[in-house]
């Protein structure tokens, strides 16, 4: 176990390095993705539209910026599209390929998506750090504490988007499409996460659903947590606590929903 | 060695006529049949051995080499390769099989086939010494110069071949699994890759699992054949013994310079065919002797052959219906 372990770590540059290959390789389709996840700078428009004559529950036109803004780059450095790649490779039979290596492929995965995250901040990053700064640069934190717990945050909202799509995907073993499943995420995740509109303009009880949910954690948590939303250090931690347990709650769903589907492959193959 | 007992895999398949009603209907009813893809096979393979496995499609080939590599798990019976239960798929397992499917490929698709390789080096976990020695040694064999740095999408098919056969085996694997290697390709890249998989086999003393719809692969490779048909073994042993028992005749070819009489050619044996001045005869084993004398002696022969009838008309005799099972238990019970 211990010798896999270092064979895996081993392997781990190696990994990254092609993945970030890849993400070259597949450049203007790599712009195009980017571009499906500009969705808060539409609603950027919407809302300080509407912010413009007064205040849209204690939200004035920067408060909507640095949201936005901060939901932008958050979502850039936390995608994935490990469902399509998931389903794709079950379809075709290529999972097999996976399955013959001896590392796992949930690693494997990993590499891939996290190759890409470089490039994604060398396109998208630039634009939204000018936009957020000279805009609504003095809202962003600048406790070094905060900061750290800022970067657990960040890795906490990859992990727990990462891994729920992994688990959606996985699906796609059982089903013969798990896009269909995916579609219903994606409604529940643009609400439930702030990806949509920020959680403090939905209802009370959509609130309240939205606080003990997965989803927050995967956007609006970093993001809230960036633009100084939080005024009280245990407010920030107790948010920061709830992540991972979802973070470790959503690993273990997303590793079952994977065990038994490969169970259910290697019953009747592909 | 590769230990096969009673192996069964049955899958369970969803079955509904054509047409929107039938459609419909699937929806709040579904009908599945339990299909024995592999029934009871049983065999053994030792270290370093080439064995041919054929069968039509269907047969159950592909499903036997995915449960020898892992893929699948066994309705019942067992399987055992270099001492690991396949299904288990651990690491030490991993390292010392490889599966080549010809109708799919490993190649990240985008990227030169070298990226593949460091992938798989550094997944396989291949010392960067021996990667390079064994890098090295598949070029020369395979003839991948030039190919290794072009994305996997402008390489041809025989190209993308070559190069998904170095990405499988730069691990050294003990065990071979393969699934159609030469489909699609051409006379001489077939040949190409034979030649590869025999000097393969040789050098690292591999065992060699094939399948392959071309049995000119088959009998240029491998000694043995295993034959299934319905998921059910009808043949394992020597390729020439089963040719013997399932066509026992030999067939004589002749070239004259002058022409003879049909009635002296219904003599000599069974015309299968004669065009201009080639003949060519069908003659059971224990005349050949005979007639070839004879032709040699009195009739204006310039060239004669003598061939085992073609492999292909072999199987095609044993895949048809009624005929397979006896035909290989014959040729079995004769090989024992």
């Amino acid at each position: 176990m211990a010798g896999q372990l270092r064979a895996t770590l081993r392997a781990t540059p190696t990994l990254l390095r092609v993945g970030v290959a890849e993400t070259l390789a597949y450049r203007v389709e790599f712009v195009i993705w980017m571009l499906t996840t500009t969705l808060p700078l539409i609603m950027l428009g919407l809302w300080t539209s509407v912010a413009a004559q007064k205040p849209f529950a204690n939200f004035g036109q920067r408060e909507f910026v640095a949201y936005y803004v901060g939901a932008l780059i958050v979502r850039n450095l936390t995608g994935s599209w490990v469902v399509w790649q998931l389903g794709d490779e079950i379809r075709r039979g290529m999972l097999s390929f996976r399955l013959l290596r001896p590392v796992h492929p949930f690693i494997t995965y990993a590499a891939t998506h996290i190759s890409s995250v470089p490039m994604r901040g060398l396109v998208a990053l630039p634009f939204a750090v000018i936009l957020l700064f000279s805009t609504a640069g003095d809202l962003l934190i600048t406790d070094p504490v905060l900061i750290g717990v800022l970067v657990v945050a960040l890795l906490g909202a990859w992990l727990l988007t990462f891994f729920m799509l992994v688990m959606i995907g996985s699906v796609g073993l059982f089903v013969d499409k798990a896009s269909a499943v995916f579609e219903v995420y994606l409604g529940i995740f643009a609400v439930l996460s702030g990806y949509l509109i920020p959680l403090a303009l939905l209802p009370e009880w959509a609130q309240s659903i939205a606080r003990w949910a997965p989803f927050r954690y995967m956007l609006a948590f970093p993001v809230e947590l960036a633009i100084g939303f939080y005024h009280d250090r245990t407010d920030v931690l107790r948010d920061l606590g709830l992540q991972w347990l979802w973070v470790t709650a959503v690993i273990g769903a997303a590793l079952a929903v994977w065990r038994a589907g490969i169970r259910r492959y290697e019953a009747f193959g592909s | 060695m590769i230990r096969v007992d009673d192996l069964v895999k049955t899958f369970r398949v969803h079955r509904r006529p054509a047409g929107l009603g039938a459609a419909l209907r699937s929806i709040f009813h579904r009908k599945y049949e339990i299909v024995r893809a592999v029934d009871g096979v049983s065999f053994r393979i030792e270290r370093g051995e080439r064995v041919g496995f054929l069968g039509p499609n269907g047969a159950g080939k592909t499903t036997t080499l995915k449960v020898l590599s892992g893929l699948l798990h066994p309705t019942s019976g067992a399987a055992e390769v270099d001492g690991f239960e396949p299904r288990r798929r651990e690491p030490a397992f991993l390292k010392g099989i490889t599966l080549v499917m010809g109708q799919k490929n490993q190649l990240l698709w985008d990227l030169p086939a070298a990226e593949t390789y460091a992938l798989n080096r550094a997944l396989f976990d291949v010392p960067r010494d021996e990667y390079r020695e064994t890098l090295a040694e598949l070029s020369a064999l395979l003839d991948l110069e030039n190919l290794s740095t072009k994305p996997t999408r402008q390489l041809s098919l025989g190209e993308r071949m070559k190069c998904e056969l170095a990405a499988a085996l730069l691990h050294r694997p003990k065990t071979l699994f393969l699934d159609e290697p030469t489909i699609g390709l051409d006379v001489s890249m077939q040949v190409a890759i034979r030649e590869f998989i025999r000097s393969y086999n040789q050098r690292y003393e591999a065992t060699v699992l094939l399948t392959s719809h071309y049995m000119q692969d088959v009998t240029a490779l491998c000694p043995r054949i295993i034959v299934i048909d319905k998921g059910h073994l009808i043949y394992d042993g020597d390729l020439r013994a089963l040719v013997r028992k399932v066509h026992p005749n030999k067939l004589v070819s002749f070239t004259m310079t002058g022409a003879i009489g049909p009635a002296e050619l219904e003599r000599l044996g069974d015309v299968v065919s004669s065009e201009g001045g080639r003949i060519v005869l069908r003659v059971p084993q224990d005349r050949l002797r005979d007639l070839v004398s004879h032709a040699l002696a009195n009739l204006p022969v310039v060239d004669l052959s003598v061939e085992d009838p073609p492999v292909e008309d072999i199987m095609r005799e044993l895949f048809r219906p009624g005929s397979a099972p006896e035909a290989a238990s014959r040729a079995e019970a004769e090989a024992s």
